[in-house]
């Protein structure tokens, strides 16, 4: 069997290359901080990142800090202002000013365009956003009376994941609500790096039944270590 | 409430009350802001299964520096806690749920609601960028849809209107509004007073609205 174990992120994401299209899960929990922050060392340029939202600060990620460093070259996000209009992310500050290229789309329309990309489907038919200007462009097609639009799968040439648990396989268990687009991006890109807050197991340590992602889907694996070294979440908003 | 007026309902207020709506059985959605309140209000004696489009059906109230699980977060990415009977979902799997129509009820903020049930909650004024989240699956797809919002905006304008002047979420989908002067319905003769705050009278939410309201001939303060 291949190993797919690796001892540094860095290692991990070394030959990601100028150009490529990155699917990085996380809403909130979820998101491969520590692979993000190798890739932002690394140096690639010109990427495509493909995520739920291109976050505000650091601690959500380095998104925010590729975008600074002016090394996205396009966002496809369900979110294209940060969400208070008083705190400009580094990400909204470029796109006012027309200085970086994004594709918006409502989120449940972009985690079905994910899907089907990791299902071998084009495209499909979905009545969200008719009516608005995210419509303007896009083939309408009436089915039973109720009007759709054409939307069209997303695929990516990497994902970077987080999942909770790992074999040396490459099958992932997450856990909570971190589960969000991991299992679907792992699916939609053609090659995934996962960082695992567990230690990594050997093949049957994880019960088949509980496995989330088939280690098919992954090429490497990297064990996040401890804080410092390791990126870890912290409380997300929460009540004083 | 920060325009200079006497006060109406609070933001505690207006999710309880938004919440008795939510009847039992129903699995109901909340948007961040105001709407995610109403998870600490849920009706008494009523089973509601809170959505979240992040993956989560059957979660409970926030959650406490003492229960917290580092990574359950609501729509608002705030941490949770999970019922019992709580199960996780993926987020494709997440919005199965919400575009095949098994949100009962859709709770979300909102900029502009128009009379024709038309709203605006993703892009402000002069802005290239919006923030669409999750909200245009669950306008297009909620079984209702109630918003919860501020009367009008800080600038004191009326956010019911006639028509939206800001970009649509969806066309034709807002049942009822949730507000700090009261309760409103939308439907095909257009916004109806339902319900008015303590120390308010038509006359004067009629003032702050921009559009024409039905006001019935027995009109109930907010009930809790």
């Amino acid at each position: 069997m291949r190993n797919k174990v690796y001892s540094s992120f860095d290692e991990a994401v070394a030959d990601i290359p100028d150009g490529a299209v990155i699917m990085v899960p996380g809403f909130g929990p979820g998101m491969p901080k520590n692979l993000l922050a190798a890739l932002h060392r690394q140096g690639a340029k010109a990427l495509t990142i493909i995520a739920n939202a291109p976050g505000t600060t650091a601690d959500q990620g380095a998104i925010p800090l590729l975008v600074a460093d002016g090394r996205v070259r396009k966002l496809i996000s369900s979110f294209t202002a940060s969400a208070h209009p008083s705190r400009p992310s580094a990400f909204s500050e470029l796109y006012e000013a027309g200085k970086i290229d994004a594709e918006l789309v409502p989120q449940g329309t972009l985690a079905e365009r994910i899907r089907a990309g990791g299902a071998g489907i084009p495209a499909f038919y979905t009545p969200v956003a008719v009516g608005t200007e995210l419509a303007q462009g896009k083939e309408h097609r009436v089915f039973n009376g109720r009007t759709y639009l054409l939307e069209h799968a997303l695929t990516a040439d990497y994902a970077l994941l987080r999942a909770w648990k790992a074999d040396t396989f490459g099958n992932l268990v997450y856990v909570g609500s971190a589960r969000n687009y991991n299992p679907i991006m792992a699916m939609a890109a053609r090659f995934c790096i996962a960082e695992v807050e567990e230690p990594i197991v050997e093949p049957g340590g994880l019960d088949p039944n509980q496995v989330h992602t088939s280690g098919i889907f992954v090429r490497r694996l990297v064990r996040i270590p401890p804080p410092p070294e390791g990126i870890w979440d912290e409380p997300y908003n929460m009540p004083t | 409430m920060t325009t200079k007026r006497k006060p109406g309902l609070d933001r505690e207020t207006i999710a309880m009350r938004c919440a008795r709506e939510f009847q039992d059985g129903w699995m109901v959605n909340l948007g961040i802001g105001i709407p995610t309140l109403c998870s600490n209000h849920l009706p008494e004696g009523r089973e509601i299964i809170l959505h979240s489009e992040n993956g989560l059906i059957g979660y409970g109230p926030l959650a406490t520096r003492e229960d917290l699980d580092i990574h359950t977060v609501n729509a608002g990415v705030q941490h949770v806690t999970l019922m019992p009977y709580a199960a996780i979902v993926h987020h494709a799997d997440a919005f199965a749920i919400i575009r095949s129509g098994k949100i009962d009820a859709s709770v979300l903020g909102a900029y502009q609601v128009a009379e024709n049930g038309d709203f605006a909650n993703w892009k402000r004024a002069g802005m290239r960028g919006g923030g669409i989240g999750g909200a245009m699956d669950l306008a297009a797809c909620a079984k209702r849809l109630f918003i919860i919002m501020e009367h009008t905006t800080r600038e004191g304008e009326p956010r019911l209107v006639r028509r939206c002047t800001l970009p649509l979420t969806a066309p034709g989908v807002v049942t009822m509004v949730f507000t700090d002067l009261g309760v409103f319905e939308v439907g095909p003769p257009g916004i109806t007073l339902k319900e008015i705050a303590p120390g308010w009278k038509p006359d004067e939410v009629q003032a702050l609205t921009g559009a024409r309201l039905h006001v019935p001939p027995h009109l109930d303060e907010v009930r809790l």
